[in-house]
């Protein structure tokens, strides 16, 4: 069985402030998405603390739990935590977007710790689907779990995976919505509405919880007792807020992708520490 | 030994070999009870099939996928160039009633730019049997192969007296002549055979060249023909555009050669659905067909 730790709250609050730090570092020269990435910062801390059986010295062990980003854009925040918790140096992130290294906007496999690649929405649950049926035919007990944005839902594969995926009774295969109700500029409800989310996760066949993706209690207790249900995927909606942890951003359609200059991110610095409030004046990327 | 049996003996020798289908059994009807856990039938998602293909290769399998070759390269083409290809994974692409092999169902299922969509991904095999025993040589080494690979299915009966065993990237040269050599893949050897004894019959000497395998593609047997006949011909079932005469004028530009080539593929346009012989007649495929347009050639 997979061992839990458990940290008290203080240090996932502190190590969560220290990846949100790495954030804000790749948002200049040439920039990130940083909306999505503080969007699952708390997430993809608490799954790396808490919930992951995985270290740096076991990146290759087939027994591991596997954790992909299907929507990909958020991959700083996984970068900042596998800086954090010593699957690479934190020197490494000043690579970010450099020829000489592989660490640009999306996820890929040439970072230690880092399962699969993606960029193109809707391809990662089906790749999960393939990886938990191995460890279900080799008997294994490890996990696969799957980050996907709440934009992606528009894309179909997402939903016939799901069909795939409860068919197959994959219940080693946990999909976790960053639902942070944005996708680009646009909120999802006034372009292709979601909601009621969870009932479709439910009529594709998997057991559903909403917890809050900033909370850690609220992720603790949607991360006990997975699957929820024997035979059946789990699907997990993270309610997030996009920037979290920035109030110059967060839920601002047009802070979705930016590049800030250095002034900008010395002040977002002050702000993500609550000492002074940023104000921006580079340039957003607007796509609609 | 047919494809499915033969795949079921590699398959006890081998834990890799898992098989998938997008809901499309024909080529694999006894293997579900054989194989168990090992035979995955995802339903009509071929995308998914692809995507939960390249996660089992992850985990060390190779996983042999099946469906309609149309809907394996076209439905599922961005997850077989993104999940499989951009990580070089042993995933093997089986595609069912490729070409004029899709008879009367219509342009939605003729596949006839699938050689051209899978060739142009990085390290992907294209391999084309000529027939049932062709399919069966090839199996073992396209899984022994750790690269992915598209096989142009085709179970007919032997088309013709093979003379080499199959290897990757190597042509069967199964006639040697020097008025014309006539190249082809897959169930049209068949046909480009009846056309070269009709030629021959004419007093014409025959080179024939059975192509096997389009990517890697053995460059020395299309370069010794050019450099040994005056005339070549390319007879595919596939669009002019990106099958065989492209990759035949890639390569002679690039060796610097200047050959006459007759291209006999479907320009511009799909084919006339129908049953399979009505087809060939129609499109002008028969051997007899193929046999006249060389000779107009040869003037």
């Amino acid at each position: 069985m997979t061992e839990i730790a458990t940290s008290p709250a203080q240090e996932l609050t502190e190590l969560a402030l220290r990846v949100r730090e790495h954030i804000i570092g790749m948002s200049t020269e040439g920039g990130c998405f940083i909306g999505a990435s503080l969007s699952c910062a708390d997430l993809i801390v608490y799954l790396y603390k808490e919930v992951l059986s995985v270290s740096p010295d076991r990146v290759g062990d087939p027994n591991r739990d596997y954790l992909l980003l299907s929507k990909g854009h958020d991959v700083p925040a996984l970068y900042g935590t596998l800086a954090e918790l010593g699957f690479m140096d934190r020197e490494r992130l000043k690579n970010h977007l450099k020829t000489s290294d592989s660490i640009y906007w999306h996820p890929n496999r040439n970072v230690a710790g880092i399962e699969f690649h993606s960029g193109s929405l809707g391809h990662l649950l089906s790749v999960a689907i393939g990886i938990a049926l191995d460890i279900k035919m080799r008997n294994g007990s490890n996990r696969v779990f799957v980050i996907l944005g709440d934009g992606e839902l528009n894309e179909g594969t997402i939903w016939e995976g799901l069909l795939v995926a409860s068919a197959l009774k994959l219940d080693n295969l946990i999909a976790i919505v960053d639902r942070n109700e944005f996708q680009a500029n646009i909120r999802t409800e006034e372009l292709i509405p979601l909601e009621p989310l969870e009932p479709k996760f439910r009529a594709f066949g998997a057991e559903v919880k909403t917890v809050d993706g900033h909370d850690f209690a609220s992720l603790r207790e949607g991360f006990a007792n997975i699957p929820y249900a024997p035979g059946k995927p789990t699907a997990i909606i993270a309610k997030t807020v996009r920037g979290k942890g920035l109030p110059s951003i967060e839920r601002r359609a047009d802070r979705w992708f930016v590049n800030f200059n250095k002034d900008e991110i010395a002040m977002l610095l002050q702000e993500l520490h609550g000492t002074a409030k940023a104000t921006l004046t580079s340039e957003t990327l607007m796509v609609r | 030994m047919n494809y499915e049996e033969k795949l079921w003996e590699l398959a006890q020798t081998d834990e890799r070999i898992v098989v998938m289908t997008a809901e499309n059994r024909a080529a694999i009807r006894n293997l579900p009870s054989k194989l168990g856990s090992r035979f995955i039938d995802v339903g009509i998602a071929e995308q998914t099939m692809i995507g939960a293909a390249a996660g089992l290769a992850l985990r060390g399998r190779i996983p042999l996928t099946h469906a309609l070759a149309t809907f394996l390269t076209l439905r599922a083409f961005e997850f077989v160039r993104t999940d499989v290809g951009i990580p070089n994974l042993p995933v093997k692409l089986v595609g069912g009633v490729p070409g004029f092999l899709s008879d009367g169902n219509g342009p939605t299922h003729q596949a006839i730019e699938d050689v051209s969509l899978m060739r142009g991904i990085p390290n992907m095999q294209v391999v084309c049997p000529a027939d049932h025993d062709e399919l069966v040589s090839a199996l073992p080494k396209i899984i022994e192969s750790n690269a992915p690979c598209y096989i142009r299915y085709n179970a007919f009966p032997a088309s013709v007296v093979h003379r080499e065993p199959f290897e990757l990237g190597k042509a069967e040269i199964l006639s040697d002549g020097e008025d014309v050599t006539l190249l082809t893949y897959g169930f049209l050897v068949r046909e480009v055979w009846k056309a070269k004894e009709i030629l021959e019959a004419a007093k014409r000497s025959v080179r024939v060249v059975n192509l096997r395998s389009l990517k890697p593609i053995d460059e020395k047997a299309i370069l010794k023909a050019a450099r040994e006949t005056s005339l070549l011909v390319t007879v595919e079932d596939h669009f002019l555009i990106g099958g065989l005469f492209s990759i035949m004028s890639e390569i002679f530009v690039r060796n610097g050669v200047s050959r006459r080539v007759l291209p006999i593929a479907l320009e511009e346009r799909w084919f006339k659905p129908a049953l399979l012989a009505d087809v060939l007649v129609h499109e002008g495929f028969t051997g007899e067909q193929l046999a006249q347009k060389v000779l107009r050639a040869l003037g």
